[in-house]
């Protein structure tokens, strides 16, 4: 049987268009990424200078830097880690080892996959009502508190995802060893799973680093320089709010250079996070 | 495996259940380090339930908080627009009709973006730009919040402002039903140009997603409908799709939840105007770009707890969506990806 010529030109001419729909949507999706990042290394260089880092954020119409907001990010971010790494992979390796068919475990991974998309403003209520409204005061602590919430539900899962992929015989042969439950954990299971909870752990600080809107009503800001963390402290994020929602040229062009900042920190951090996921060898 | 870790946990429990034997000397050696296989273990588990206990925290704090709001105002928190901090009125409608409209704008954009850009990478993309191109889609994952929003505000805005909005409304503002849509001066900012912004946020998510769905449709299938005759875009439509459908929805719903709560990117370029417009242009507000633009300077207990219980509404929309979302993809044993 021959084809009907109007049908083959009617569904190459289809074809034809649906490819170039798809080639313009990438174009416009790769495009995007280009336009943000080519319009924030213009604007960001420009108005970078060594006094970003040496001098503390000024009042319009003066000159300054971000040192105040950049050493209160570090300060948070800081510390927002030193608790969540260890309460993350440890929940994660409860997930990969002890809880893996359990009803808990279950119930757990279920609350972790909602609580890693929930909006981060709503971690930044809850911290609010559980530490700023009980102290009566906007603090550092509460900053850090809601970026660790935010940070631990990302390490959990990859702590798990990581130590599930840990073969199951090598478990077996380390207790067949003798060796305690425990002990075949951290001398196997979290050896073996290294780089992946390494991964999961600078994805997690890239996601914090740029997290800026539970920190609107914890941390709040600062003018000063402060490592008390008892009282409000700056953080780059929120002070790029301010500044780029200013009227003023020049605290507008601090923003751009803090935004500048944040954003080769967070795509270095989670470029470097994909490199070591993939060159070195996954458990 | 059908019993639990935790009832078998492992040869350890050769050993009394690995516990010490009480006469305090077992007549073998025991494993060297015994003695911390318990408090390990409840430390994993304490930590484990430190993720529920957040969870419910949220839940409850949320909840216990607006009780007032809807002891005092009822069920006409949700169904007025009318938010009067001077007044102590508070209604949420304009928020919540604002955080659907943004997000809706994002999906409808957003999808066909991101399917596109899926499509393409998987079946018209040259072997070797393949791994670049959706490392590339993935960073605009990366990027944080404020920095679309601040290119959204000195980049966008003008854009739509000068270019797009006025073409708009000179070419559709005047088509019957649909023009209301299009109406008024063009301000730049506004639900339109939040809604554009939030889909090349959600983008990279559905784009992910997608490829991963992709990735599992059978090599065979592909090469027969191939085989047969039919083109790229015949095994798009009748092998990939069909294929993966559950995955795809479960992408959509994701970047849906996403536009949903995204804060930073929408308060920069939304206006923060409580006034229910029907044009599309006119300036809004959504759920969290009210909490980001008052929640720190609220005074009065019924405001901050007005600002409490919009929390709380934003935070069922997610779950109810996020759940969908892990419902979805579990189905493909996939999960909801970070």
């Amino acid at each position: 049987m021959k084809p009907d010529p109007s049908v083959l030109l009617r569904r190459r001419i289809v074809n034809y268009c649906m490819l170039v729909l798809f080639t313009v949507a990438i174009v416009i999706s790769i495009g995007a990424l280009t336009a943000i990042l080519w319009k924030l290394s213009f604007s960001g260089l420009q108005a970078f200078s060594p006094d970003v880092f040496l001098k503390s954020t000024p009042a319009p119409g003066s000159s300054g830097g971000l040192l105040n907001a950049i050493l209160g990010s570090v300060i948070l971010i800081v510390t927002a880690m030193v608790a969540a790494i260890p309460l993350g992979v440890l929940a994660g390796t409860y997930l990969a080892e002890y809880g893996r068919t359990s009803k808990l475990g279950d119930v757990i991974r279920f609350c972790n996959d909602i609580l890693l998309s929930a909006p981060s403003i709503i971690i930044g209520l809850f911290i609010y009502g559980i530490i700023v409204l009980p102290s009566k005061h906007f603090s550092g602590w509460a900053g850090a508190a809601s970026l660790c919430l935010i940070a631990i539900p990302v390490i959990v899962r990859t702590s798990e995802d990581m130590l599930r992929l840990v073969p199951d015989s090598l478990r077996e042969a380390g207790v067949a060893l003798g060796c305690p439950y425990w002990k075949m954990i951290v001398k196997i299971g979290w050896r073996s799973a290294r780089p992946g909870i390494m991964t999961g752990i600078l994805l997690a600080l890239a996601r914090i680093s740029g997290e800026t809107a539970p920190l609107l009503f914890t941390s709040l800001n600062n003018q000063f320089s402060t490592l008390n963390m008892n009282v409000p402290i700056a953080s780059l994020p929120i002070v790029i709010f301010q500044f780029a929602m200013s009227p003023y040229k020049d605290w507008q062009n601090l923003a751009w250079a803090g935004a500048f900042l944040i954003t080769i920190t967070v795509l270095g951090l989670s470029i470097f996070a994909r490199q070591m996921l993939s060159t070195k060898r996954r458990p | 495996m059908s019993t639990s870790m935790e009832t078998m946990a492992g040869p350890v429990g050769i050993v009394n259940n690995g516990r010490v034997p009480e006469t305090g000397k077992a007549d073998f050696p025991l494993p060297s380090g015994i003695r911390f296989e318990k408090p390990f273990r409840i430390l994993t588990r304490l930590s484990a339930i430190l993720i529920i206990s957040m969870m419910a925290g949220i839940f409850i704090l949320l909840a216990l908080e607006s009780v007032p709001v809807f002891h005092k105002f009822g069920f006409s928190f949700i169904t007025s627009s009318s938010w009067n901090p001077v007044s102590n009125k508070f209604g949420a409608l304009a928020s919540i009709v604002g955080t659907l409209t943004t997000s809706f704008i994002a999906v409808l954009f957003g999808v066909p973006l991101a399917l596109g850009s899926a499509l393409f990478l998987n079946e018209l993309c040259p072997f070797k730009l393949r791994s670049t191109l959706s490392t590339m889609i993935e960073l605009l994952a990366a990027i944080p919040s404020i920095i679309y929003g601040m290119w959204g505000l000195f980049v966008m805005v003008p854009i739509m402002s000068h270019f797009i909005q006025p073409a708009m409304i000179k070419h559709l503002g005047h088509i019957p039903y649909v023009g209301v849509l299009f109406q008024g001066p063009p301000f730049g900012i506004g639900t339109l140009t939040a809604g554009l912004i939030l889909s090349v946020m959600i983008l990279p998510f559905i784009a992910s997603v997608s490829l991963q769905a992709f990735a599992t449709v059978p090599a065979s299938l592909r090469e027969a409908a191939y085989g047969t005759g039919a083109n790229v875009w015949e095994v798009c439509r009748n092998i990939l799709i069909p294929f993966t459908k559950t995955s795809l929805i479960g992408a959509i719903m994701l970047g849906l939840g996403r536009a949903l709560g995204e804060t930073m990117a929408v308060t920069f370029v939304i206006g923060n105007a409580h006034r229910l417009s029907v044009s599309l242009l006119a300036p809004g507000t959504t759920i969290s770009a009210t909490l980001a633009n008052e929640f720190a300077e609220a005074f009065g207990d019924t405001y901050i707890a007005s600002l409490l219980a919009l929390g709380l509404v934003l935070f069922v929309i997610t779950f109810v969506i996020l759940m969908i979302t892990r419902l979805l993809l579990l189905y493909d044993k996939r999960r909801i990806p970070i």
